[in-house]
């Protein structure tokens, strides 16, 4: 049984079709990342998949739980952090988690073990109005994997933070994967998709334009198949990738001036802007 | 039912840092006790203070913060959040309700004293009191439930607490806004609170307006709820 399953989700707004066909799945232990400008239907999908919108038409199945008609049990099971997911501001952060392990029915422990986890611990007892954005992005990840998730949504969750923390963040997230946690991720930061994801899906206009392993992808469009190498005189030569430059690199080597050498292939904004014409990045 | 206490105390320590809320439990009990002690003009009924506090206490407090916790939970998503944590809505507005209800009859309980009563008239002040809350918690909800954000939740019931929480005392000095205010549950319970404290017996009208009032909140509350849910 695959964690996450979709099938043929189709969903409109009035008379606009936001998703035309999406299909897609990912296997227990995987990140899965949905990668598209503003605009493309990610945060759409996420909440059909979640059970917070129903689709016009198609399935989702989670851990076998079928969301258009989502039980209570399956939120037990999904853990999420969605950027429209506020917290109760006046209270601090220990209470902000205290009222979900009561809720969950568990040991009020974990919530110094979570806080801790996200390095929020010292901050305990400070308000969430006085948190950073990325402090509170940290106690929503927090309050998201608070549960034991089996499979954890993230809807941005880097948006708009700063180096540090976003990769603080990563790193939660890699661990959280080597738990055995399903990761579902929605960015449109490429570099976050490749360092994260197994499998990324591009969606542009409600559609998956492309889908596979992110170097994968990036290979299958490597149309120029070239090698850029630097000399150490600072000139940049580009040699086919094929039998005919290993006699120019032998060259090059003999004369020890390669500083480096790197294969053409695009990287996923160049695939994503090739296939639609857009920017990842345009809002 | 197991999460209504969760969200109780959730409730009583969020409003509990909120000044702006907490004020309107404190606020008309405390201004009854400063005037009550501190203006005493002949002729004035006895107790005067008390009654007419008591009902701004009613029409404010309950409509006020019902109305501000359910709306600032829409609008932040912390709702969306809880109802996915398995609470279930019923226990969600059991939890809201049963601390507003509550903190608004600790205020009560306050009038009442400073009313000097005992005994079987304790209790029925306290009746009278529950009552009103309780329409007024029940007109809260509903708008609270019906407006997608604080400020179309503030800009609908402003005006509605304006005219349950006044209207009796504007009465007092015109005949005209006395006949309209007949047909407040708030004003009813004026004339109740009155009533008691003559030691007279209530009109059946008085009882007939404030039924039909909760009636007529009670249908409101389930047609919003029905129709709107707590998402």
């Amino acid at each position: 049984m695959k964690a996450i399953e979709i099938s043929e989700v189709r969903h409109h707004f009035g008379e606009k079709e936001v998703l035309k066909g999406i299909t897609l799945s990912a296997e227990k232990g995987e990140i899965i990342g949905l990668l598209g400008p503003s605009g493309a239907g990610k945060t759409t999908l996420i909440k059909i998949i979640t059970g917070q919108l129903i689709p016009s038409s198609g399935s989702v199945r989670l851990a076998g739980y079928d969301m258009r008609q989502p039980g209570k049990e399956i939120y037990r099971e999904i853990g999420m952090m969605m950027d429209d997911f506020g917290v109760y501001e006046r209270l601090s952060c220990y209470d902000n988690l205290k009222l979900y392990t009561d809720i969950y029915r568990i040991g009020a422990e974990r919530i110094s073990e979570v806080l801790k986890w996200v390095g929020l611990y010292e901050d305990r007892k400070c308000p969430a109005q006085k948190l950073s954005k990325g402090m509170r992005g940290r106690l929503l990840l927090a309050r998201a994997v608070l549960h034991h998730p089996k499979i954890l949504f993230l809807d941005e969750p880097t948006s708009g933070l700063d180096p540090a923390t976003t990769r603080r963040i990563h790193d939660l997230i890699h661990q959280m994967q080597q738990d055995g946690t399903t990761v579902f991720l929605t960015t449109h930061n490429m570099t976050e998709a490749e360092k994260l994801c197994k499998h990324i899906a591009l969606l542009h206009e409600g559609s998956i334009v492309e889908y596979g392993e992110p170097k994968e992808i990036c290979r299958r469009y490597n149309h120029q198949n070239r090698l850029r190498v630097l000399l150490s005189d600072g000139t940049v030569t580009q040699l086919p990738n094929t039998e005919e430059a290993a006699e120019q690199i032998r060259e090059y080597l003999l004369e020890r001036r390669i500083e480096t050498i790197h294969s053409t292939e695009p990287d996923l904004e160049s695939v994503f802007m090739e296939l639609t014409g857009r920017s990842l990045q345009e809002r | 039912m197991k999460n209504t206490g969760i969200i109780f105390r959730k409730t009583m320590k969020d409003t509990g840092k909120n000044i702006a809320l907490l004020i309107q439990f404190i606020m008309f009990p405390l201004m009854a006790v400063i005037m009550e002690n501190a203006i005493q003009i002949e002729d004035m009924p006895e107790h005067f203070f008390v009654g007419m506090f008591a009902v701004m206490h009613i029409g404010m407090a309950p409509l006020n913060v019902t109305t501000a916790v359910i709306s600032e939970e829409k609008e932040k998503n912390t709702l969306r959040v809880l109802l996915f944590g398995g609470v279930r809505p019923a226990e969600y507005l059991l939890g809201i309700g049963g601390y507003v209800f509550s903190a608004c009859m600790a205020g009560a309980i306050i009038f009442a004293v400073l009313g000097g009563y005992r005994g079987k008239e304790f209790i029925q002040f306290l009746l009278i009191m529950a009552t009103g809350i309780i329409v007024s918690m029940l007109l809260g909800a509903v708008i609270g439930i019906r407006s997608k954000s604080q400020i179309t939740a503030a800009t609908i019931m402003t005006p509605v607490m304006m005219v349950f929480a006044f209207l009796p005392m504007l009465s007092m000095f015109n005949e005209t806004i006395a006949k309209i205010a007949d047909i407040a549950y708030s004003q009813q319970i004026q004339l109740l609170l009155n009533g008691l404290a003559s030691q007279t017996a209530p009109e059946p009208k008085s009882l007939i307006v404030i039924a039909v009032s909760a009636m007529i909140a009670a249908v409101m509350f389930t047609c919003a709820y029905r129709k709107s849910g707590l998402s």
